[in-house]
């Protein structure tokens, strides 16, 4: 059971790290479809960092650093130049994962530094929650902070009125004299360093090697995420957990050898956490408050 | 010549390298299209260490040349088409899925040699070649029922094709003449490679008492795991004793040096003609990394066993079989034909999984 519940852990803890940094970004009314890229990016820095220094420490922060220059390259493209922010994602992640097989080319086939859990003397050794609370590692427990400081910041403060007011209505925020140009580089690159910090979880915790493409698409997964919990934090903790849950159920009920096709639990996941979301989104006029009206379109100041 | 580029790029820079039309002469150009990235660590990497091996043993009498992440299907057919119309004598083609694309290149080409891993379809110009990497499960089998205190092996799957299925009858057969008790937990992960989703598999079958793992999926990933759970695991396709120092009993490694130099020097001295591969470990093509964290004798066992199906006193299809449903298939003492196993469909007795019909 206490292994069940670690492994879980483990699947949901990259989605949620990057979700909840295109959330912000899509509160903004960017989409920015670059999130695997960008995440790909994150977790070679991390390796390629962690491996050359012995630091994981090390490691994270290159994830970050890599994360969030990604994204710069998305936002310069996107809000100065005013390209077309979805072929600009899509763009972004090609590159990504050009850029990151080029950067670890030296890396592969080379075991990496882990990430360490945390260990309180008598907590962690507390009979089945200790482990599951007390042994985590630090990348756990900050996407849990994360989603909570997000929550507190878009809500009850007035940077977080603000990010929404230009995800709502870039051209009233404009004339309100907000810099609409200027957050939305925030929170790009906020998004980036999400991303990064995803990457960096995959291959310094999660499976501590290199190897091109190890995202294996939870890049879209994480995007999707965001969709289906209306923009909200708290949806997007559920929704990520509900994803991690089923998707180490279905590896669970196969190694029981009950017979039950693996093609439908290898889908489940993606099936549940659609059912589940839309569900509890069901209230329609919470969800169109809730979600950015200016998504993806171009802002373009007049002077 | 290296071109290492993605698959979107690969068809621009192939354009303009046809446009050029670059004709050695002299040199003899071999190419190779892969279906992965060359740094994927597994079947793809594999494949180029097989290239660079051969490159190197030619010098300058051979150029190669590769395209990487080749999506089977039309893209492959146009990146076939590309190489053999840029003077390619002899291309190699890396992944099942390449078989029709590869065909209807070859009646167009008919001068340039075309090589098909893992296919079934020939024609003058087009040749298959594949490995028998049963035989290395079926050592991996009985060191498996040697060293496991459980009785119980995990082994991570990708799809249900001939030649998985007849890895892990190979891995159960060799595991149940030395223990017939043994059980294998099976957990089909439905890709090739998502090395997150390959962890995940592993600690879900370590927590149901899977204490030998193996897979034939193309990460290192549970690997790492044995070795952080203190549990034993064989390698798969390369030798991955890095990841998991105190955890790999033996890898089962590709090779691919010894047929590519063949084939490239039957083409350099015109004796190329088509024919159906299929090597194994007698050839050098299936090779077992050094047997380690395991009692000598049952070291000794496993490479009694290697050189027996070396040798070719061991197979290990030797009939009769008892498939999963009763039935029994082969003959008392003689192996079950090439075609069998190349189109295996049936698990053996013993396994509790249910393949999808």
């Amino acid at each position: 059971m206490e292994a069940v519940v670690l492994t879980i852990i483990t699947a949901s803890t990259p989605l949620l790290l990057a979700a909840i940094g295109e959330l912000v970004v899509e509160r903004s009314g960017v989409l920015n479809l670059g999130v695997e890229g960008m995440m790909v990016v994150g977790a070679v820095c991390a390796f390629a960092a962690a491996y050359s220094t012995g630091s994981p420490a090390v490691g994270i922060l290159a994830g970050v650093t890599g994360g969030v220059f990604m994204a710069f390259l998305f936002a310069v493209m996107t809000q100065t130049f005013i390209s077309n922010q979805v072929a600009t994602g899509l763009a972004l992640t090609l590159l990504g994962l050009g850029v990151s097989g080029l950067i670890g080319e030296s890396f592969v086939g080379l075991p990496g530094v882990k990430l360490a859990q945390l260990y309180i003397p008598f907590l962690t050794d507390l009979p089945i929650v200790g482990k599951i609370i007390f042994g985590q590692d630090v990348l756990v427990y900050s996407s849990f902070i994360l989603i909570f400081a997000v929550t507190y910041v878009l809500f009850k403060t007035r940077t977080g009125l603000i990010i929404r007011a230009v995800g709502g209505n870039h051209n009233s925020a404009h004339a309100l004299g907000y810099n609409v140009v200027a957050v939305r580089y925030g929170t790009i690159l906020f998004g980036g360093a999400c991303a990064g910090l995803a990457g960096a979880y995959l291959s310094l915790a999660y499976t501590p090697q290199w190897v091109e493409n190890m995202t294996a698409g939870r890049g879209w997964i994480a995007l999707a995420l965001v969709v289906f919990a209306s923009w909200l934090p708290r949806r997007l903790l559920v929704g990520a957990y509900l994803f991690g849950m089923v998707w180490i159920m279905g590896l669970y009920v196969q190694a029981l050898g009950l017979g039950i096709p693996s093609q439908l639990l290898s889908s489940l996941p993606y099936l549940v956490t659609i059912v589940a979301l839309v569900i509890i989104s069901g209230n329609r006029t919470l969800t169109k408050i809730n979600s950015p009206a200016m998504i993806g379109q171009p802002f373009v100041p007049d002077r | 010549m290296k071109i290492k580029l993605t698959a979107i790029a690969a068809a621009a820079v192939m354009a303009a390298l046809s446009a050029t039309s670059i004709q050695a002469a002299a040199k003899t150009k071999a190419c190779w299209v892969y279906v992965g990235s060359v740094g994927d660590f597994g079947w793809t990497y594999e494949h180029n260490e097989g290239r660079k091996n051969a490159q190197k043993h030619f010098g300058d009498k051979v150029e190669t040349k590769f395209v990487e992440n080749v999506a089977e299907g039309a893209d492959a057919e146009r990146a076939i088409e590309r190489f053999a119309r840029s003077g390619c004598d002899i291309i190699f083609a890396t992944s099942f899925g390449y078989m029709d694309p590869v065909m209807k290149v070859a009646k167009k080409f008919p001068k340039v040699k075309f090589e098909h891993a893992t296919g079934y379809k020939t024609a003058k110009n087009v040749t298959t070649y594949n490995a028998k990497f049963h035989e290395g499960r079926f050592v991996a089998g009985k060191i498996a029922a040697k060293v496991s205190k459980s009785g119980v092996a995990g082994y991570i799957v990708s799809f249900p094709i001939p030649e998985v299925i007849a890895g892990i009858n190979a891995f159960m057969l060799g595991a149940q003449s030395v223990n017939p008790d043994f059980k294998v937990k099976i957990v089909w992960v439905n890709s090739w490679f998502d090395p997150g989703k390959e962890a995940d598999a592993a600690k879900v079958l370590v927590s149901q008492g899977a204490d030998i793992l193996l897979q034939h999926t193309d990460s290192a990933a549970p690997m790492q795991i044995a070795e952080q759970k203190g549990i034993h695991a064989i390698g798969q396709a390369s030798d991955q004793s890095k990841f998991g120092p105190k955890a790999q009993l033996t890898a089962i490694v590709d090779n691919w040096t010894p047929y590519y130099i063949r084939r490239i020097q039957a083409v350099i001295d015109g004796t190329w003609k088509t024919q159906s591969s299929w090597d194994g470990m007698k050839e050098g093509t299936v090779s077992m990394a050094p047997f380690k964290n395991m009692p000598d004798d049952v070291a000794k066992m496993a490479a009694d066993t290697v050189a027996g199906i070396k040798d070719g006193s061991i197979h290990p299809f030797t009939g009769p079989i008892t498939k999963q449903d009763g039935t029994v298939v082969g003959e008392k003492g003689k192996p079950l034909d090439d075609g069998a196993i190349l189109g295996m469909k049936w698990y053996v007795k013993g396994i509790d999984d249910k393949l999808s019909k």
